[in-house]
């Protein structure tokens, strides 16, 4: 039977929900055990044995894996991958920086991003974004895999009786070093985990008008904010409310796109969105073919009216 | 130091692409294709790391068909020094490339590799991280900045929840992001200065490495169709639709 090793993706002494669907998609391969590291990472790791159908937790809490750097980190995987037949990684910032360092120094290729479990060997994951979707086998006798989290169920958080083991650790490598961090603070449902996401483009004109229509909307519809590319680039709100190929993957039940065009790297990713929601002066914006609902109208008169009748 | 900068030609990333319909890959015949986007920032970030007197000579290497030198060519017209074309017709994976990568590396020895974060065909996100390791050395990826002081080179990183920033023993590897700068454009001149450049065409059999392929594609499909949407007339309208879907009281 299969032995796959998740990374578990934490923050500030929390598990994140992005481990939750890398577990369901582990769980398809085989045996489920996890890896949480980091310094002072107890709490975690009681978090991540309560997580239905974990069996190990293995622990390596140290200095060297505070903030996840991928020279130290990787080492500490391929150790732990000598009794393990698959590396699983939420595709998180972190699990993308991780994950191809571990599949290098075991010399295999890494199947990114994956949208479903064929069978232990074969699964599906989209390229050209989002356009084309591939079906690959692979002949690694080990395998590493990121996970898109939108493709899978989250796991029970409850229900589960993993074993927590420490490891030891592998050290601090040496080539690179934690400097800061600049973390943006949202007080609203965050982008990847939400169900519903009001998001904006560059229609918005600026940064006070985006606050001014695109917030008390998201207020009143309890939702994430979110950005295309065009916004962010023009400073109206920071990246990492970027929804697109190259900024987040979500797949919310209701995703409503203000003002945004609908270019294909922006769809890549947002398309999977159980309903979407378009409002655009444009009536041939590329956005109404995928929309299930579309408004033509001005923004700057619906967004308000809309607001208000909610 | 010297930089070096691989490059890949990929389909123009404002061409929508088709899946051909015996399901065997994407129709590349007659497509427009370009160098990566991510790529670009790749040279452009040498180009600045040259011209602040950082770097003494950029080195943009590319691995692919024969007309992957357009690519190069792009990228010395931009300001490259030289280029490397590892030439093949085969489809070579994130690990294969890695490793070609590494033994150019082991030839030049460069103190910075720069790459772009993925490239816009396959989406994989791998090869930067994986030359970081088969080299042993730091990786900053997705770089929004890149500061060189002295032995070290600090690189801010788009990161989930915001920016988070590492110091890094050169050399090193760097992978950009998007908002790392804004590549410039090759002027005509340039154009014509980069056909007199050198460009030195190699195979994978010169570097001895085994790139034979890992990973088997199937199948190539279109993803799921969305079924047709309907428009409303006006915000009441859509209000009614918001109630119905239960996401508004």
């Amino acid at each position: 039977m299969t032995k796959t090793l998740v990374w578990v993706e934490h923050e500030g002494g929390a598990l994140k929900d992005a481990t939750l669907s890398a577990v369901t998609a582990a769980s398809k391969l085989g045996e489920v055990h996890l890896i949480v590291a980091g310094k002072g990472v107890d709490g975690v790791a009681a978090e991540a044995a309560k997580i239905a159908g974990v069996g190990k937790v293995h622990v390596a809490d140290d200095a060297a894996f505070d903030h996840a750097l991928a020279e130290n980190v990787a080492p500490l995987i391929v150790d732990l991958m000598g009794s393990h037949d698959a590396f699983v990684a939420p595709a998180t910032s972190n699990g993308k920086n991780i994950a191809p360092r571990v599949a290098a120094l075991l010399d295999v290729m890494q199947i990114s991003d994956i949208l479903s479990v064929e069978s232990e060997d074969t699964f599906t994951r989209p390229t050209y974004a989002g356009n084309a979707i591939a079906t690959v086998k692979t002949k690694d006798a080990k395998k590493v895999i990121t996970v898109r989290g939108t493709a899978f169920e989250k796991a029970a958080k409850e229900g589960g009786s993993g074993a927590v083991e420490a490891v030891s650790s592998t050290g601090d490598k040496g080539l690179s070093s934690f400097v800061g961090a600049e973390i943006a603070k949202l007080e609203r449902p965050e982008l990847t985990s939400a169900k519903i996401i009001v998001s904006g483009g560059r229609a918005l004109k600026d940064g006070p008008t985006f606050e001014e229509l695109i917030m008390p909307l998201a207020d009143k519809l309890g939702a994430a904010v979110g950005a295309s590319r065009a916004a962010v680039d023009a400073g109206y709100v920071p990246n990492d409310y970027q929804v697109g190929q190259t900024g987040k993957i979500v797949a919310p039940e209701v995703y409503v796109a203000v003002g945004i065009s609908g270019a294909i790297q922006h769809l890549a990713g947002m398309k999977d969105s159980k309903t979407i929601i378009a409002i655009n002066k444009d009536e041939d914006a590329p956005i109404f073919q995928v929309a299930d609902i579309g408004l033509v109208g001005d923004l700057f008169k619906v967004v308000p009216e809309l607001t208000g009748k909610l | 130091m010297k930089i070096l900068v691989p490059v890949k030609r990929v389909i123009d990333y404002n061409v929508k692409p088709r899946v051909k319909a015996d399901g065997t890959g994407v129709d590349l015949a007659n497509v427009k294709m370009s160098m990566n986007p991510f790529d670009e920032i790749a040279v452009e970030e040498a180009i600045r790391l040259k011209e602040k007197g950082v770097a003494t000579e950029i080195v943009a290497v590319s691995i692919g068909v024969a007309k992957a030198q357009e690519t190069l060519r792009t990228s010395l017209a931009m300001g490259a020094d030289r280029a490397i074309l590892v030439q093949t017709d085969d489809e070579v994976e994130p690990l294969g490339v890695a490793k070609l990568l590494a033994k150019i590396v082991e030839e030049e020895q460069p103190g910075l590799v720069i790459l772009g974060k993925q490239a816009i065909d396959d989406d994989s996100n791998q090869t930067g991280q994986m030359l970081a390791a088969l080299l042993g050395w730091g990786q900053g990826t997705f770089a929004s900045k890149v500061e060189v002081a002295g032995d070290t080179v600090n690189v801010t990183r788009e990161v989930d929840g915001g920016l988070e920033t590492v110091g890094l023993k050169t050399p090193a590897i760097i992978t950009t992001d998007l908002r790392l700068n804004e590549p410039r454009y090759a002027s005509l001149p340039n154009i014509m200065k980069a056909k007199s450049k050198p460009l030195a065409t190699k195979t994978p059999a010169d570097y001895g490495v085994d790139i034979s392929p890992r990973l088997e594609t199937l199948k190539v499909s279109e993803p799921p169709k969305r079924s047709a949407g309907v428009k409303v007339a006006d915000v009441d309208e859509l209000v009614a639709k918001l109630k119905a879907l239960g996401v508004a009281a």
